[in-house]
Parts: C-alpha cells; structure tokens; sequence
C-alpha cells in the first residue's frame, strides 16, 4: 500500500468549507506546491489554521486574494496586508492566539486533550472572553485544543511508510499538526526506503501520515 | 556608533556567561553584535533554534534557516532544532534566561505594551506574550521618546497591555532604569546626557536609585 499520491489528487479530497491546518513559520516550511494546486481548485468557505497567511500573492496569500479563505486561526498575520485589508473589508474571520498558545492548542488536539490552562495572554485583549482561574496563585486561561479535517505539512524527507523528518528551522508547526487532522497529506523533498531514515531521526511516526506528495517545481 | 547600536550595546552589558537569550526583532536583534568576548551565551529562537549564529554572507543563505524575524541566520556547533510547541514550552517553562524585547509603551508599574496600536486591526501578536510571560529575566530596549517625540514612559499604558507581568529592566537612549515593587528607579545615565533631559522626557513618576551615578560612563 503506497501512500505516495500528486499534489492534485490530495487537493481533490479537501471540500469547500473544511477547516485545513498549514505548516510553515512564514513561506519556511509551508507546502507550497499543495498550497498551489489547492489554489488552482475551486475549492472555497475554508478555514485555514496556520501562524500566518503567507506573503501577498506568494503561499497561502494566494488563497487570500482568491478569497478562498473564509475565517483563519493564527498568531500572526500582519505580515501580509491584504490579509488585513480582507479582514476589514469583512470578507475573512481572523482569530487570533500567542504563538505557544497555538502550537500547545494543536498539540493537545492530536494529544487527545480537551484542553489547558495557560498564564500567557491572561489580563490582556486576547482573554477577553475566556475563562478564567488562579491556580497557584496565578491567573490562567482556558484554551481548547485544535483539531482540523486536514493538516497540509512541509517535510524534508518520507519513507514509504511516512516516516518523516524536517529540515532545520522549517520543522516548526509541521509535528503538531501532523497529529491533529483526521487526514494528512505530508509534501516531501525527497522519498526514500524504509529503513533508510534512521528510527533515532524520525520526528513524524507514520502512523500520523496518510498522503505523502512530492515537492513540484520550486 | 548611532543611538540604536548604543543601546544595544548597553544591553549585552546585562548578560551572563552560560545564559540563553531570546532576542526580539528591532533593537534587541543588534545586542548579538556586542557581547563580550568573555561571555558565551546560546540563542533561542522561539521558531525552533537553540543556538543561533551570525548573519550568512549572500552566498550561504539556507532558506530553511531563519530566525523569528524570518531573517536568515545561521547556527553553531552544539545547535539544536526543535518545534515550535517545544520551543513556547522551554519559554513558559522558564527556561530561557533572558529576553531582550522591543516596546511601544512602558507603565510606571514596569508593564508594558508591545503588540498591538489602538484604532488598528489587531492581527499579529506572534510569540511577545509568551516571552514576557515566561522569560525569567525580561530586559526592554527602546528609545525614550516616540517619532513624535512623546515619552514612551507613561503613568498609564494607552496601548493594550501584552502581560501583567512587569519588566526587570529598562535600556534607552537617554537612561537605563531598574523596576522594582515600588515602580521604575533610575540607576544611569547615558554619556552627555542631563537628568533633567530624562525627567523632562519621562512622564511617568519614577525613583531615583541609591546607587545611582550622574557621571557614570558606558564603555561598548
């Protein structure tokens, strides 16, 4: 059983409207070649759960300025100002969370948690509607965990199996995410055997894996 | 050296051998230019790197290695790559030494504002929570007045809070303040520069230290 597939038979499994988790710290360690084969889809209504919205017209900014994105769920997305400009003409949702927020909310999601309590962000804007409860003496906030129908993630290199390793600082959201979807479809530089990564390396078990497609073009 | 370098450099000063700093984007990103020889330090970079290096020349610029400006860097022997939920728990875990943050705005409390501008969308806050949440030293680099030439020292912030927890210490071009229970306490003076020039550039109320020297001079 081969879990190797193209980047347009992964897209055509994701349907209007279904919430999708994106890999990547900017445009480092983002799927860009699933990004843009989801970009050449009809496909619209999503919900994407990424740190950021990529760069005008370049990542998951394409999506933005082919209004394909309905709300997204993130911690930092000024840096791409059409994403601001599609939150204030109305035409996207943003939410918006820390960071280590984000990344624990996705990793308790694929962890099976129903939640944690964190001090960060307690007091401030962010809080404003959550609930609230000192433990140690300290003011904490309730975050629920982050699941997703899809998780798309960056790798550097799979095995058959879908054992996955990454490439430096592109490792970032990529773990995370790749245990919190109920299908994910990781984008690899490279495919080897099994057996050729070692089992000290891999970050990814397979298990987490369904699709595996290789990086097109740049 | 400008006014920015200078505060940088006044910064580095603070740290100690052996400890792990996170540096924020702006001001705090020179400090890795200035530290002392003598002192070794290891970079935490809150995208996933333990252990960041200098700037690449053009040449060997790996696109899979940027800092959390999403700057190119490099990393050291003895570097290490993690996730980013590791990389947020070693900072709420109180793991990281120092932070080095840039600000908006500093209270007379020693808490500031970092992430957001009123009457703006607010859509970025990026990692500024975590660090000053869970940073076990918290140091603020800043010039003392904004482009308009209003104090950025104030009684009260304008600009939304980023955390109840209050800096340790404040770095600007005209002054270095500690923050203790009782609110902020002068402890130096930059090189030529007058108290009065500081208390007319200051509104918020502060302390003046014991210890503090009108002539003493920083050397970077």
């Amino acid at each position: 059983m081969s879990k190797l597939i193209t980047c347009e038979e992964a897209v055509k499994k994701v349907k209007s409207g279904s919430r999708i988790m994106v890999g990547g710290f900017g445009l480092v360690g983002s799927p860009l070649s699933l990004i843009a084969a989801l970009a050449q889809s009809e496909v619209k209504d999503l919900e994407i759960i990424s740190n950021n919205l990529g760069e005008p017209g370049r990542g998951l900014g394409v999506l933005v300025r082919q209004k394909q994105v309905k709300k997204a769920i993130g911690s930092y997305f000024t840096s791409n100002p059409e994403v601001v400009k599609s939150y204030q003409d109305k035409e996207m949702d943003v939410e918006l969370l820390p960071q280590g927020t984000m990344s624990e909310a996705i990793r308790a999601g694929g962890a099976g948690l129903g939640g944690f309590y964190t001090p960060v962000s307690a007091g401030t804007k962010i809080a404003e509607n959550k609930e609230e409860r000192i433990i140690n003496g300290k003011k904490n906030v309730f975050q629920e965990p982050l699941n997703a129908h899809f998780a798309l993630i960056k790798a550097n290199k799979a095995d058959h199996l879908g054992n996955l390793i990454y490439n430096k600082s592109a490792r970032n959201f990529n773990p995370m995410m790749a245990t919190a979807a109920d299908v994910v479809i990781a984008e690899v530089d490279e495919i080897v055997e099994v057996g050729q990564i070692s089992p000290e390396e891999i970050v990814t078990p397979h298990l987490y894996v369904d699709y595996i497609v290789v990086k097109e073009g740049n | 050296m400008n006014v920015k370098q200078y505060i940088a450099a006044r910064a580095a000063k603070e740290l100690k051998d052996g400890d792990i700093v996170n540096l924020g984007i702006g001001i705090p990103t020179l400090v890795a230019d200035y530290i002392p020889s003598d002192v070794k330090v290891f970079l935490h970079s809150e995208n996933g790197i333990l252990g960041v290096g200098p700037t690449p020349d053009l040449e060997h610029i790996d696109q899979n290695l940027v800092n959390a400006g999403k700057m190119p860097v490099t990393v050291l022997e003895g570097s290490s790559f993690f996730d980013s939920a590791s990389s947020f728990a070693m900072i709420r875990g109180g793991h990281v030494s120092v932070s080095i943050l840039g600000v908006l705005q500093i209270d007379a409390k020693g808490r500031i504002a970092n992430w957001a501008v009123p009457g703006k969308s607010v859509l970025g806050v990026g990692g500024a929570m975590d660090l000053l949440e869970g940073s076990k030293k918290v140091i603020v680099t800043t010039m003392h007045t904004n482009s308009q030439g209003e104090s950025k020292i104030v009684k009260e912030l304008t600009y939304p809070i980023t955390s109840e927890r209050k800096v340790d210490l404040i770095i600007t071009d005209l002054a270095v303040f500690a923050v203790k229970k009782d609110g902020l306490h002068l402890i130096e003076l930059s090189p030529g520069v007058s108290f009065e020039e500081v208390q007319q550039k200051t509104d918020a109320p502060f302390h003046i230290a014991e210890s503090f020297n009108k002539g003493k001079e920083v050397t970077a």
